[in-house]
């Protein structure tokens, strides 16, 4: 049983590709070698910069051989059909046996396909893995035409047996494998010859080559970790930069340097960003202190100086960079200091934030009214919220902000300190942007709550009004991110909060009026438009007794059937505001049921049945989120429950049977049964049940209190399975008829109230 | 420890050893291109060298000059015009990484002590519709150059590819040289009997452009400048291939791409005069690279391009 070694030796690979590209190899290679008939033991991949390399242990010397019979024609066929058969299936006439099947005696052709070498299969599954490789860019070099990351100059291809090792030939555009080698550029400049995989790690590791990525990542670490011990400092963990710089060396030398006393005043998220994203350093901190004080960095040699150079060099690198980032910083609070944050608001009037929807500051203006708006809702200061919406994204006019973009929010909250605004508005500047993903933590403090708020809702009904909803996976303004924000953001700090009225109170008409003003119609054309597309929305708003009551105020709206063709032309003309309003009814039901869509995602990932959503979202007040959830968990808790359970069966028996009776008669039986009709006992009881369960579940549902209501309700479950036990619904008896009617519509109105069990599945 | 490593004194010692360097090397030393540009890429035997099938091997020092980088000579590291060191290779060969370690050699890089290290950069150029990939080259820490190995340009796939090496060259020579502020650096040997700095060269210069790119320059004749610049090229590629005066095919891919290059300059000094918004600035970048495109297109179809009759 021989063993693989295989090896692609190139140019500097990515660092953040070299893991993937070590998994792609394995799986493409293992995966191609099984499909041709091999098997193996045992396979691992590794990466450096240079190189990728796979070994796949005891590999099965041949794939199996194959026979494989195919059906012909008949004996008797014509000679053309079967000298037709004989050129298909590449073999002679006398290879063909016969055989009696159903329909007659019919021609067999035995194709044996004899098992081939692994050599020959290696060389082929490693030719089409180079050649398709999923690497995420890669690219031609010199006057070829083959595709790698970067230039690919040798491939070891390598069968190792207990007797000695052969090479798998194979040549790809003139790259011819071999076994040979190289190791580390600098410190083992030069070639070598490889017999298999623990010769090619144990003569690497002599050319100064750690293969393992793990195994470079774990000595980086602990050598970085002791040499900071040693100071009685700690490193700053960062598990992506370890791999990142794990990826960017063959021989890892761990360098700890100073950080010049000049800089040591700087916040340690801006020397901690400025040295990782500029220099791939680890940050080193004193403990005690909190301060960052030293660095890590890591070469990619030894050298006779013991890397004096090395750590001169970057010490230098790193001094011109944070006096930059001090120069900035220094700017920034005199700024801050002397002007306050005002002063970079004002200067985003001349930043676009997005040209449909005008400048930053267009915005901030925006999301200030709104901030105000939700404040008393979250139980925050309407005053102070509204400053901190002000400022709360004035830092992207900073010098620091501009040169690293990720710590806006941050410095936001070091400026308004600065500036001496209140406690508040500092951490709104920070927690503002939060929650930015489905783990990322959700802020808490009210002021910060109100502005997170306004400022997704701002987003999402801003780009919502001009470019409607993310379709499939594009969504470039990242809308079902704010959306989720908005759910998380409402349901973890349990806010009772309508969202009709927050959008119908100005954020939808505020970012309508933006999405408008870049895309004037004419009036008529506009009147036009509006009396095709509102017509049904008229008719419908006329109806609902909602909050449209500045609607009903102008006189526009009357009953639907006092509205003629003659009333929405009259009335397009003369309101071009209410029109705009109308727009934003449409708006604002579509933002609705999208932020119910996000709603459905974030219970579902918390365990909540989609048809349990879907019942409660069918109910009044469900624009109100935490409302809403509580419905649904109360409710997913019944039905857990075999009264429960059973209930829903019981009532879908009562909805079903009432709803035949309602269709064929045309009549509504909404009058509630008469107990003294009752005839059966069980009919008694279920009258009896109702009465009490009605006593309890009214006042539950006053307070909100659903669990209780849902356990009064599923109480109910042993009567009306008794009652249908023992009684026929449709009697022959007219009054008893109606009577037994109208309390199963008694049953069907106590238990939607709670919520729609129609839509309950099973 | 390599021993034949001497240390140069001097920016213009560097340049020098740089050019000695790559013509050793078999480079075709060229002189600067004598328009302004932002970066050693522009100039032709770069951009429009690197398109078409005919072999091509040229080195050769550019001025570039990048107007938002003014600091009136006082920033360390930042200035307004700079100079590019630029080596094109077509077809890139395979050992062009150790043809450039050996450039950093020549400079006075001794590879025994420092850590020489190529992380991944991809390049790209909006306004010449180009990219590539390859790394920025670290020196102990430092981008001491950029590699790239070009997939297209003007829009046109590279076949073959072209390797470029772009050397900072005040950067680099500041950190051979030890310097800590560009303008303190020997420009020529610190011994000679006229000692020049860097800042005895440039220092007034800077101030006078900075001056001028950020708070002088006529955006109303930029602005004419710039449209003119774009006619021009499109009316020098429509003309006929064929001149009436001389009977040749003479397709003018040169003259279009001054036009071109020209443009782009123009671009840059409205850019730092401010008077460019972001929505614009995509739409400026993009009537650059259809200039761009179509030179590109146009010298293809020359003999230098690679057409063969």
């Amino acid at each position: 049983m021989p063993d693989l070694l295989i090896e692609l030796f190139s140019e500097e690979i990515p660092a953040r590709m070299q893991a993937k590209a070590a998994d792609d190899l394995k799986s493409r290679v293992t995966n191609g070698l099984v499909e041709a008939g091999l098997t193996y033991a045992g396979a691992a991949a590794y990466a450096t910069p240079r190189r990728l390399a796979l070994r796949v242990d005891g590999l099965t010397e041949r794939s199996p051989d194959v026979k494989e019979e195919r059906k012909g024609p008949r004996t008797d066929a014509p000679e053309q059909a079967i000298e037709g058969f004989l050129r298909g299936a590449g073999v002679t006439r006398d290879q063909l046996i016969e055989r009696d099947e159903k329909k007659g005696r019919v021609f067999f052709a035995v194709i044996e396909k004899p098992g081939r070498p692994a050599a020959e299969i290696v060389a082929e599954v490693l030719e089409d893995t180079i050649r398709n490789f999923p690497w995420p860019k890669s690219m031609r070099w010199g006057a070829g035409s083959l595709r790698w990351v970067r230039p690919l100059h040798r491939i070891v291809c390598l069968l190792t047996r207990e007797d000695g090792s052969e090479v798998v030939p194979m040549d790809v555009d003139g790259i011819v494998s071999g076994r040979t080698t190289e190791g580390h550029r600098f410190m083992a400049p030069g070639a070598f010859d490889v017999t298999g995989f623990d010769d090619y790690e144990a003569k690497l590791k002599r050319s100064h080559v750690v293969l393992d990525a793990t195994e470079r990542a774990e000595a980086i670490w602990q050598d970085a970790t002791n040499q900071a011990f040693a100071s009685g400092l700690e490193v700053v963990e960062d598990k992506g930069l370890l791999a990142e710089v794990a990826g960017l060396v063959e021989w890892p030398v761990v360098l700890m340097g100073q950080i010049g006393e000049d800089f040591l005043g700087l916040p340690p998220e801006v020397l901690q960003t400025s040295m990782k994203e500029h220099q791939k350093f680890f940050s080193v901190k004193n403990p005690k202190t909190g301060r960052i004080e030293r660095f890590i960095t890591v070469a990619n040699r030894e050298t006779a100086d013991h890397g004096a150079t090395i750590l001169a060099g970057n010490q230098k690198v790193l001094s011109a960079r944070l006096s930059d980032a001090k120069f900035f910083w220094e700017n920034d609070l005199r700024v801050a200091k002397s002007e306050g944050l005002t002063a970079w608001t004002d200067s985003l009037s001349n930043v676009t934030f997005h040209n449909k929807l005008g400048s930053q500051r267009d915005r901030i203006e925006r999301i200030a009214a709104l901030t105000r708006e939700l404040a008393p809702m979250v139980g925050a200061d309407a005053d102070l919220a509204e400053q901190a919406a002000r400022v709360a994204k004035a830092d992207l006019a900073s010098e620091m902000v501009y040169e690293f973009p990720e710590l806006q929010g941050l410095m936001g909250r070091y400026y308004s300190d600065a500036a001496g605004l209140p406690p508040e508005v500092g951490a709104a500047c920070q927690e503002h942007y939060s929650p930015l993903g489905p783990s990322d933590d959700v802020p808490s403090a009210p002021v910060s709550v109100a502005v997170a708020l306004a400022d997704k809702i701002d987003t999402l009904t801003g780009f919502w009004a001009t470019f409607g909803f993310p379709t499939g996976s594009a969504d470039p303004f990242a809308l079902r991110r704010a959306a989720l924000g908005i759910v998380r953001l409402i349901l973890e700090n349990d806010l009772s909060l309508g969202l009709y009225r927050v959008f119908y109170g100005g954020a939808a008409k505020r970012a309508v009026n933006a999405a408008d003003s870049t895309n004037p119609v004419t009036q008529a054309q506009f009147r036009g438009m509006i009396i095709s597309k509102y017509r049904d929305v008229l008719a419908d708003l006329a109806e609902a007794a909602s909050a449209q009551t500045e609607l009903r105020a102008t006189g526009a709206i009357r009953k639907k059937t006092e509205v003629s063709e003659f009333d929405y032309a009259d009335w397009a003309a003369v309101s071009a505001h209410n029109i705009l309003q109308l727009h934003e009814i449409e708006v604002v039901e579509d933002l609705i049921s999208f932020l119910h869509d996000r709603l459905k995602v974030y219970l579902r990932d918390q365990g909540v049945r989609h048809d349990v959503i879907d019942a409660c979202i069918s109910m009044p007040g469900n624009d109100d989120l935490a409302l809403l959830v509580k419905r649904a968990k109360a409710l997913q808790s019944v039905l857990e429950t075999e009264d429960g359970e059973n209930l829903v069966q019981g009532f879908k028996r009562a909805n079903n049977i009432l709803t035949q009776a309602e269709d064929k008669d045309g009549v509504e039986y909404s009058f509630g049964g008469d107990p003294k009709f009752a005839e059966d006992p069980t009919e008694t009881a279920l009258f009896e049940a109702l009465a009490t369960a009605e006593a309890k579940i009214t006042p539950a549902m006053t307070a909100q209190d659903f669990s209780t209501a849902m356990a009064a309700m599923a109480d109910l479950r042993g009567p009306v399975d008794a009652f249908f036990e023992a009684v026929q619904v449709n009697s022959d008896n007219a009054v008893l008829r109606r009577n037994r009617l109208n309390l199963l519509s008694s049953i069907r109105s106590t238990c939607l109230q709670v919520a729609d069990l129609t839509k309950i599945e099973g | 420890m390599d021993q034949t490593i001497t240390k140069p004194r001097s920016f213009q010692e560097i340049i020098l050893r740089l050019q000695t360097y790559w013509a050793g090397q078999g480079c075709a030393v060229m002189q600067p291109y004598d328009m302004e540009v932002g970066a050693g890429t522009f100039h032709p035997a770069t951009t429009l060298r690197s398109l078409g099938s005919r072999p091509w091997a040229a080195a050769y020092v550019q001025p570039s000059r990048r107007p938002t980088d003014g600091r009136y000579g006082e920033n360390p590291n930042r200035l307004q015009h700079y100079y590019q060191y630029q080596v094109l290779i077509k077809p890139s060969p395979p050992d062009l990484q150790d043809l450039y370690l050996g450039s950093l050699r020549a400079i006075g890089i001794d590879m025994a002590l420092h850590d020489i290290r190529f992380v991944e950069d991809d390049w790209e150029s909006p306004t010449l519709g180009a990219w590539g990939l390859g790394w920025e080259v670290w020196c102990d820490g430092m981008e001491v150059s950029q590699f790239t190995y070009f997939q297209q340009v003007g829009g046109h796939d590279c076949h073959p590819v072209s390797g470029e090496l772009t050397y900072g060259l005040e950067r680099l020579a500041m950190y051979v040289l030890g310097v800590d502020h560009v303008m303190d650096m020997p420009y020529n040997d610190p011994d000679a009997p006229i000692a020049l700095s860097y800042g005895d060269v440039f220092r007034q210069t800077e101030q006078e452009y900075s001056r001028w790119n950020f708070d002088v320059a006529d955006t109303d004749v930029l602005l004419r400048h710039f449209e003119e610049a774009e006619a021009e090229c499109a009316r020098i590629l429509d003309q006929d291939a064929d001149d009436p005066k001389t009977g040749k095919r003479i397709i003018m891919a040169h003259p279009a791409y001054d036009q071109c290059i020209k443009a782009s300059h123009i671009f840059n000094l409205l850019d730092a005069r401010g008077v460019i918004s972001v929505t614009e600035r995509q739409s400026y970048i993009g009537r650059v690279r259809a200039l761009a495109k179509r030179c590109a297109d146009a010298f293809v179809t020359t003999e230098a391009g690679g057409y063969a009759a």
